[in-house]
């Protein structure tokens, strides 16, 4: 495109040809620019201070006093035009940037991401948390007793004497001075009981120990006991409420249930819960040893002895126990096979419970 | 207890098959522990006659047997047993039986004489573990028929997982009762006729201890055939239980034991001297047992005496010295009711545990013993001959078990069951259990039949109504809540949030055993010459033997496994009790412990590799006590002497934590030489805290936002080189005054071209006031102020 010396810009002040040559000279300098620098300078050229049109504009003075409207009108009509195009010219060449810039920005978003991996918690916690919260909602709360505990707490005070059978049933760790390791959680239950008073809705999560390691058994394995002292509590009661735990805990509206006479010292009347096989849905299986149930906690009506035992009036008030194993619980509800994996410790176990 | 259903078919015959019995018992609290097969499956094995044996043409041990088993001809058949004889029946398996372990006969070549089958021992019918020779059937069985049918093995066994509160139900007549009562039908005993006595020999019996045995029956059997042999049936019933044969009078005593529940002994006559004494053994006493064990007996142990000493562990094991032999002709039958507060735990103690002392500890019927003795004679008798003399009874009527009478509330029924069952079902459930029911205004006066030991209060017999009527029965229903719960207190430290923080910052949570090894216990221990640790009095082993002072040891130990195990980057915490103050003033406190080693982050495209180190756990630490709102009062106290310093820890890279004024436990990276010992990487980091220590938290306590701009200046002072951070930040903050909003230490250096002995520290002052926007002036002077107390009090220089 060839330019106009700014002479002959002054000198056509009058031409409406020039004007219009001028007009199409700036359009095509706007469409040529290519980058908005290059815009910048045309606009300069044209439309600047010293710009061809804006001496046009200058110009005018020049002109008779009536023909200077009609010309003024034109120039300006030429500059809007002008002004337009190169806007318009403004924003493609930003719209190019942009993308342009959006494109050399471009990251590999599939690259794996910076910092802290997360850990886990021990499936363990995580099924003892889970028991924990749906009791809570029932409006149990959490009591936690020592783990080296005596002889009255852990037996006697549990209806079970020296020498009683069901003494045989518990692996007890002792120390020389005749204290031991609890064998289940059930003396939070004594040490609860003598220290508040009913109405009581306790949850006792923790560890428990028996002298006894092979392919099923661990020497420290977990539970969690629960029990409710109130004015008015039965055996149908108890069944509410673990028929709720239960169908939440495995969240199977229709889990089936069933409640099998035992013996436990320190409670009367006391059953075995058997929960239809979480596996096979009670059709047999290796889980279930073919019999279709897995039985996964034991109940009870507390033994009037016991309330003897703590001083409350078991004529004036009644409750229930029951107590579970939160291995075998975690083990359903995830599918571990091994007891033994969870005191490993192994990182690749851990983290499949994150 | 384990029975054949056969054998219970003949007391008691419900219209069931073996598995819903099964489950029947099962859910009458019997749990069945197994139902499983008498024989493995067999056929084609029929009892034969065996009309000659000769000798084997060509083989010293072989005989060719001509055997008649019903056909035309009888077969012959090479049998290398060395007992078989003319005249037996035997079990023949012809050719094409097939015996357990698919194992097939067929026609056969023995050194050239042919064989038309085998004649079978009990082992290869699976009827026993081992046998000596072929199993030789008594005179009368059926030549022809099929020794399955005969002996009625397809039969099953069904073993019970029975609580100890159903002693009731060790016997065969304990369970049949309880069929009985759960189908509505009636139980046929055997007929037990008393034997009466064809002379009148007495044995003199004394009891020292009424009060440990108070009945105590005995009957003198002579002229005993030392050559004869327990039959068939009788040695089947006791195979099917789990018994093996050994004699008629150990066959017939463990026959009646589990018939009728009562554990009888036989003495060999012969060798006792004197009456029957039953007694507390003496302290130092010597017996020797029927298991060829010597033991001492204490002071507190029923003895069964004469005149040279203990004869027998009462209700719990015979004596060699007294036992029947081979030879025994005469014998003295014992029959006779232990206390079980006399026998509970004494077996334990003896380290002995068997099927008499498992009844005696949980209780026998006390009116069971006259029975049980006259059942024995009369199937001794009928075995070996004999002749009885009469049943000789030492009683102490007031040392016996009373019947109890209970009030049994009809309104209680209801409260403790949720049920209420009206009078006719009550009075036919515990009518149908034996029990003997009058009216009473409030409900009944109860009276339980005495092999029922358990029931000893009314809830016993509502225990009782429940589970008959069935647990499954009973309504699902949920209570009115009344209580209100003991929610936890607000700042409370919330393990569980502390536990999601640690997760969060990459850590796993491990489960360790409480119990560790001394040695392991000893070396992470913060002060080694206190009490000695609690020490498990039966470990399962050395290595588990000690409560956990720490829980550093076991954290080590997993972190030591997941290294081995080609983790190269190990987060770990663990919470739980550590036991501290050995036996004497033991403490069992609740802890968090944290173990990390490896890079900070896994291998990685876009960060550099570093290494945990102290700072990462610091961090990781403060993190976690952020909820405490009380992170300001967190301080790290650096040991000044090896006093002072952890011996787990280095001395230079660890701190003794403290909340306020509270001890809260200790930091650190693990000491190089432990690292060495323990081959483990040596920038390990510990940290461990006592979470009772850390109290209440501090409550949020809103403080309005500053609508002014915060302004920042930096500086750059160099400082002795000794100086800690914590110096510089107290002194700064004083010196800052309240417009300090934060203090943020950008860098820290020391080295090439700082002067030694100094360091540099470079930090930002962010200052800001509450009502208005801090002029220069005000900081500037602030500023001059922390410049000048700097360098007045710490010798510290600015930085040009």
């Amino acid at each position: 495109m060839t330019q106009r010396p700014d002479a002959d810009a002054t000198t056509a002040a009058d031409s409406s040809t020039a004007l219009a040559e001028l007009q199409s000279a700036a359009l095509a300098a706007v469409t040529a620019a290519a980058d908005l620098a290059a815009l910048d300078e045309v606009r300069v050229r044209y439309l600047g201070k010293s710009g061809q049109l804006t001496a046009q504009l200058k110009a005018l003075g020049a002109l008779p006093k009536d023909a200077r409207p009609a010309a003024g009108q034109r120039i300006n009509e030429a500059k809007r035009v002008v002004q337009e195009a190169l806007e318009a010219r403004r924003a493609t060449l930003e719209e190019q940037r942009l993308a342009a810039r959006l494109r050399d920005e471009c990251i590999d978003v599939t690259l794996p991401g910076r910092g802290q991996p997360s850990g886990a918690l021990h499936p363990v916690t995580r099924a003892m948390r889970r028991i924990e919260r749906l009791f809570a909602n029932a409006g149990f709360s959490i009591a936690e007793g020592p783990e080296v505990e005596d002889d009255y707490h852990n037996f006697e005070a549990l209806n079970i004497p020296a020498h009683h059978p069901a003494r045989a049933m518990h692996d007890t760790f002792y120390f020389p001075d005749g204290r031991l390791l609890r064998t289940h959680t059930s003396p939070v239950q004594i040490r609860v009981m003598e220290t508040q008073p009913p109405p009581l809705r306790i949850i006792a999560p923790g560890r428990v120990y028996r002298c006894d390691s092979d392919l099923t058994h661990t020497p420290m394995f977990h539970q969690v006991e629960g029990f409710l002292v109130d004015r008015e509590a039965t055996f149908a009661d108890l069944k509410g409420v673990l028929y709720d735990f239960l169908r939440h805990f495995f969240e199977q509206e229709d889990l089936k249930l069933r409640f099998r006479p035992s013996y436990f010292p320190f409670t009367e009347p006391s059953a075995e819960v058997d929960v239809q096989c979480v596996k096979c849905g009670g059709r047999g299986c290796r889980v279930c040893k073919q019999s279709g149930w897995l039985e996964v906690l034991g109940c009870g009506m507390i033994h009037p002895e016991v309330f003897r035992q703590v001083g409350i009036d078991d004529e004036q008030w009644l409750g229930y126990a029951f107590g579970m194993g939160v291995e075998r619980l975690a083990m359903l509800r995830y599918g571990v096979d091994d007891l033994r994996l969870y005191f490993e410790n192994d990182l690749r176990f851990l983290a499949q419970f994150a | 207890m384990r029975f054949s259903e056969s054998w219970l078919h003949e007391w008691v015959n419900p219209p069931l098959a073996a598995q819903a019995l099964c489950d029947q018992l099962s859910m009458a609290g019997l749990e069945v522990d197994a139902l499983e097969a008498v024989a493995p499956a067999f056929s084609g094995v029929v009892i034969g006659a065996v009309e000659t044996v000769e000798p084997h043409p060509d083989a010293t041990k072989l005989r060719v047997c001509r055997v008649d088993v019903g056909d035309d001809e009888p077969l012959q058949i090479v049998c290398g047993a060395a007992n078989v004889a003319a005249g037996q029946r035997v079990a023949v398996a012809r050719v094409g039986a097939v015996l357990p372990g698919n194992f097939k006969i067929k026609k056969a070549k023995l050194r050239g004489v042919a064989s038309q089958g085998m004649i079978c021992s009990a082992s290869e019918l699976g009827l026993a573990e081992t046998s000596e020779g072929i199993m030789v059937l008594p005179g009368d069985a059926p030549v022809g028929e099929d020794v399955r049918d005969w002996l009625a093995l397809d039969d099953q066994a069904i073993e019970l997982d029975l609580t100890p509160d159903r002693s009731d139900c060790l016997s065969l007549a304990g369970v049949a009762r309880e069929v009985g009562v759960l189908n509505r039908l009636p139980v046929t005993e055997p007929a037990a006729k008393p034997v009466p006595p064809v002379h009148d020999e007495r044995h003199s019996v004394q009891l020292d201890a009424p009060a440990a045995c108070p009945r105590y029956l005995c009957r003198i059997v002579r002229a005993l055939d030392p050559n004869a042999e327990t039959p068939l049936w009788m040695t089947e019933r006791l195979r099917r239980s789990g018994l093996r044969p050994i004699s008629p009078v150990v066959d017939v005593t463990n026959y009646v034991l589990l018939e009728l529940g009562q554990p009888l002994h036989g003495f060999d006559l012969a060798r006792l001297e004197g009456a029957i004494q039953v007694r507390l053994s003496r302290s130092g006493e010597r017996l020797a047992l029927l298991n060829d064990e010597q033991v001492e007996l204490d002071d507190d142990t029923l003895v069964i005496a004469d005149d040279n000493g203990p004869l027998a562990m009462a209700g719990i094991m015979g004596g060699a010295a007294s036992a029947v032999s081979e030879t025994t002709q005469d014998v003295l039958l014992e029959s006779a009711f232990f206390a079980p507060q006399a026998i509970a735990g004494r077996a334990r103690r003896y380290g002995l545990h068997t099927d008499s002392s498992h009844r005696f500890e949980r209780g026998v019927d006390p009116m069971l013993q006259q029975r049980a003795i006259e059942r024995a004679t009369a199937l001794l008798c009928a075995i070996a001959g004999g002749q009885p003399g009469p049943v000789v009874e030492a009683v102490s009527e007031a040392d016996l078990p009373q019947p109890v009478c209970l009030l049994l509330r009809r309104q209680r029924i209801q409260q403790v069951l949720g049920i209420a069952p009206d009078d006719a079902e009550v009075t036919d459930i515990l009518g149908r259990l034996g029990m003997t029911l009058e009216p009473h205004a409030e409900g009944w006066q109860v009276s339980a039949p005495s092999q029922r030991f358990d029931i000893q209060r009314e809830v016993d017999l509502i225990a009782e109504i429940g589970r008959i009527h069935g647990y499954d029965a009973i309504p699902v229903t949920h209570a009115r809540s009344a209580a209100f719960t003991r929610a936890p207190r607000e700042m409370a430290f919330d393990l569980d949030r502390a536990r999601q923080t640690l997760v969060a910052r990459g850590y796993s949570e491990a489960i360790t055993y409480s119990f560790v090894s001394p040695e392991q216990n000893a070396w992470f221990d913060p002060s080694p010459t206190s009490a000695a640790p609690l020490t498990l009095a039966n470990p399962l082993s050395a290595e588990l033997s000690v409560m956990r002072g720490s829980l550093w040891p076991g954290l080590i130990q997993v972190m030591r496994q997941n290294l081995a195990r080609q983790q190269p980057r190990v987060r770990l915490f663990e919470t739980g009790l550590r036991f501290l103050g050995g036996a004497e003033a033991l403490r069992q406190t609740p802890s968090l412990a944290l173990v990390a080693v490896g890079p900070v982050v896994p291998e990685q495209w876009g960060q550099e590799r570093r290494l945990t180190d102290f700072y990462d756990l610091k961090a990781d630490l403060e993190a976690m006590l952020t909820q405490t709102g009380r992170l300001e009062a967190l301080c790290l106290q650096a040991p000044t002497s090896d006093a002072e310093a952890h011996p787990a820890l280095h001395p230079g890279q660890s701190a003794a934590l403290r909340l306020g004024e509270q001890p809260i436990g200790w930091i650190g990276t693990l000491h190089p030489l432990l690292a060495q010992r323990l081959e483990l990487p040596t920038a390990v980091q510990l940290c461990e805290i006592d979470l009772d220590a850390l109290g209440l938290g501090e409550r949020p306590a809103f403080e309005p936002l500053s609508r002014f701009p915060s302004i920042r200046r930096d500086l750059a002072t160099l400082v002795p080189a000794e100086l800690s951070f914590e110096q510089v930040r107290q002194t700064v903050t004083e010196a800052a005054g309240d417009l300090l909003k934060q203090l943020i230490l950008f860098d820290q250096y020391q080295g090439e071209h700082i002067e030694s002995g100094r360091k540099s520290l470079a930090f930002g002052l962010i200052l800001q006031a509450s009502s208005q926007t801090l002029v220069d002036a005000e900081v500037d002077a602030v500023v001059q102020r922390v410049i000048e107390r700097l360098e007045q009090t710490l010798g510290a220089r600015l930085r040009t």
